[in-house]
């Protein structure tokens, strides 16, 4: 056993200075597309996009990140591409935010999660559990997976939620104790993603549950999850979950 | 067993009942016959000339049935395509499942029955498999022309008292549900587990809670739109499901894939491979508490992903396939660090490995459990990892080379003690078969076109590749105006899923998350 304690400490820290400090590793994030100006290819360009995240008015295009889903169309195998953005803070508050908001203080360093697939493709998945590996290690912000609704604080669902999994998902957030969030993770479970609409799936989470949070990718990599966490419980702010060419993002 | 030879031992053995069509190009024999001849050659086919199930595909025409029944055999025998046909009206057919002991189409019959209102004659068990009975009446057929995808079904009429099939009855036998949502970070599934103490004494799996019904809207739509699906319906394989279904339409358009496209298409299979492997490493190491290991599987995990991420720009490798070749090229230099990348991963993967043979306290959770026999292996089809720790060694990329596999030098590992340790061994065997892969196809990048035109035209092909869980097929129809009329997606987690609950049985409880790890089984690939 003593020679896994030695490997351990061998391996030396491997945890990311997000949020802290920065991250520059190559490969941590797929980037998202960035709005502009076109003018009269504006209409060709926007209509690439098969999951309508593109819209366009008077050669200008928006981005609504919601439904991006990483297909790379405008940028692959066109003259003139859409330009794209690392970064990884993309999270942005939603539903009735001055009613519910972020989580207080009380929760800022102890934070329970209940993760929920509802239809996953297995991607949003698998790098939600990336946030345990030493890369992330989101136990040292105090955040804890949770196995059971009565302990957490957060729902966070991935998937367009299916036909089969809409009463489970309905009885899970009904045992939650309040106060409580759902932060919806991927673009499945924030526009139901290439899966919508259908006589299987809606078109998301919200159409099941109050969303508080909405964190866009297709996958989002770990780093974007860990924003809308913070963004949850009102450690980071939260960022707009569209981008117009008058406003540009903000790059902190 | 020789492919051109076949054509004569069919049509001879049933004379005027079978008829033989021998595509050279594919290396397809594709037989019709009739209902009353299907059992018989289905059994002929899978126990006495050795071919594998690939899968059923149902085709519903303007006023009949297609039947299709794929098998596979070792790279001289090809593939067999037995089609039955019927009129719309007579919807029963005969089931291979019992009379011919093919139980791998067991869940095949089942899916048919359900989704197409098929009925197969001597099957022991249809109903409530992907549409739940809880949820849906009996007698909805959504697979059906007539049947619209796109609104919400309301009417609906389940089955309000729905309880699981107890087989079970000794004095004190109960029930133990876990699922759909179950444990920390783990996909939907539900598992009924029976037992009276300690050991589970049978298992049953109920599935597709995640069912999105991809092959359903695939229907209509164009081959650009329905490839966004075939990449995002199981991500963790994304690469393996979209390679198969552009193969399939390469294959309806005859088009040929530039050189350069094809070694960097299997160079970025076996990437995803060595990921997905080192992530079920990861899953084995979890289940059995070892946390240092967990920890030093998942730092090899990320580095493969952000290896992806930095060479393609998408760390699940989305956005990248195209019919006829690939997207956008990828820069030599920037494989080669990849691949360098790849060989450091590679190394320490292999380091871990040493120390976990070492580990007794480690080997006494997966030595001797959840036990998969050889001749299970091969009653059930089985692919991929599970079916080579089983015995089993036929994988595609040496049987049906596809994609220039078989220019490339490797070893299919195998082993035959079927336990979950031999699982995780063929695990490590593989990853170190596929950085050698890639080291290959990183030598064979030539200069030239990543792209070739394509036309794609009315037809039908099935594409396969070897996915890091197994084999997958795609079978895709198209129709005269190119879009998508028939999809059906075989995946190797619906045919090793199928296997699982025997692995499971006969164990303790302790045992089955550790069984359950060491098949590495995707939900999403299976519900679909």
């Amino acid at each position: 056993m003593s020679r896994w304690v030695v490997r351990g400490i061998r391996t030396g820290i491997k945890t990311t200075g997000y949020p802290s400090g920065p991250e520059h590793a190559p490969g941590v994030t797929p980037g998202l597309p960035v709005g502009g100006e076109f003018g009269a290819e504006a209409a060709g360009l926007a209509g690439r996009c098969p999951t309508h995240a593109l819209a366009h008015a008077n050669g200008k295009i928006s981005v609504d990140y919601r439904r991006c889903v990483h297909c790379y169309r405008c940028v692959r195998g066109v003259e003139r591409s859409l330009a794209w953005r690392a970064g990884w803070e993309w999270a942005g508050l939603t539903g009735e935010p001055q009613v519910r908001g972020q989580l207080g203080r009380p929760f800022q360093r102890s934070l329970h999660i209940l993760v929920v697939d509802a239809g996953d493709c297995g991607a949003c998945l698998n790098e939600v559990k990336q946030l345990n590996n030493p890369y992330y290690n989101m136990h040292r912000l105090g955040f804890f997976i949770t196995p059971t609704p009565r302990h957490a604080d957060v729902l966070l669902v991935v998937g367009p939620v299916t036909d089969h999994m809409r009463t489970a998902l309905k009885k899970i957030h009904d045992a939650m104790p309040t106060p409580k969030r759902v932060v919806a993770v991927g673009a499945c479970a924030l526009s139901g993603g290439v899966f919508a609409e259908s006589f299987v799936c809606g078109k998301g989470a919200s159409e099941v549950l109050p969303v508080d949070v909405e964190v866009p990718g297709n996958p989002p990599p770990p780093l974007a999850i860990l924003h809308g966490l913070l963004v949850a419980v009102g450690r980071t702010p939260p960022v707009p979950l569209v981008s117009t060419p008058s406003e540009p993002y903000p790059e902190r | 067993m020789n492919c051109g030879e076949l054509k004569n031992l069919i049509e001879g053995g049933w004379p005027e009942r079978a008829r033989c069509r021998f595509d050279a190009a594919r290396r397809v024999n594709e037989v019709t016959c009739e209902r009353a001849t299907l059992v018989d050659l289905c059994r002929r086919l899978f126990h006495e000339w050795d071919f594998s199930f690939a899968g059923l595909i149902v085709e519903e025409g303007a006023d009949d049935w297609r039947l299709r029944y794929v098998f596979y055999g070792e790279r001289d025998a090809g593939w067999v395509q037995v089609i039955v046909g019927a009129p719309l009206a007579e919807n029963v057919f005969p089931s291979i499942v019992v009379e011919a002991r093919i139980y791998a189409a067991d869940w095949h019959e089942r899916e048919a029955e359900d989704l197409f209102g098929v009925r197969f004659e001597g099957h022991p068990r249809l109903g409530d498999f992907v549409l739940h009975d809880d949820a849906w009446q009996e007698g909805v057929a959504p697979m059906r022309r007539g049947f619209d995808a796109e609104a919400a079904m309301r009417d609906r009429r389940p089955e309000a008292d729905w309880r699981p099939r107890r087989v079970v009855h000794e004095p004190g036998a109960f029930v133990m549900p876990i699922g759909p949502k179950f444990s920390g970070v783990t996909e939907s599934v539900h598992f009924l587990l029976e037992t009276v103490g300690e050991d589970v004494i049978r298992s049953a799996t109920r599935l597709f809670y995640k069912w999105r019904a991809v092959e359903k809207l695939a229907e209509g739509k164009t081959a650009e739109e329905v490839l966004l699906l075939a990449e995002r319906f199981a991500a963790t394989t994304a690469f393996a499901h979209g390679l198969a279904f552009c193969q399939a339409l390469e294959a309806i358009a005859g088009a040929d894939v530039p050189a350069r496209a094809r070694a960097l298409r299997v160079f970025l299979a076996e990437l995803e491979r060595l990921r997905q492997h080192a992530g079920a490493v990861q899953e084995i190491c979890e289940s059995t508490a070892l946390v240092v290991a967990t920890s030093q599987a998942g730092i090899l995990e990320e580095e493969l992903l952000r290896a992806s991420g930095k060479l393609t720009g998408h760390r699940y490798l989305f956005g990248l396939l195209a019919p006829g070749g690939l997207l956008c090229d990828l820069a030599t230099g920037a494989c080669r660090e990849a691949l360098g990348e790849a060989k450091a991963v590679l190394s320490r993967m292999l380091e871990l490995e040493s120390q976990l043979r070492i580990s007794s306290s480690f080997l006494d959770r997966i030595e001797e459990v959840g036990v998969i026999f050889p001749r299970t292996a091969r009653a059930y089809s089985l692919v991929g990892p599970v079916a080579r720790a089983s015995g089993l060694a036929r994988d595609l990329r040496r049987a049906q080379p596809y994609s220039g596999y078989e220019s490339f030098e490797f070893d299919v590992p195998l082993e035959e003690e079927g336990d979950g340790y031999a699982r995780l061994r063929v695990l490590f065997a593989e990853a170190r078969q596929s950085v050698r892969i890639m080291e290959q196809a990183v030598a064979a990048l030539t200069e030239g076109e990543t792209r070739a035109p394509i036309n794609l035209r009315a037809g039908a092909a099935l594409g396969a590749v070897e996915a890091p869980r197994g084999a997958a097929f795609h079978w895709v129809g198209l129709d005269d105006g190119g879009r998508v009329s028939r999809y059906r997606i075989v995946t190797p987690s619906f045919a090793n899923w199928h296997s699982f609950h025997l692995a499971a049985e006969k164990f303790a409880f302790q045992d089955f998350p550790i069984i359950l790890s060491t098949f590495d089984l995707s939900v999403a690939e299976n519900d679909r």
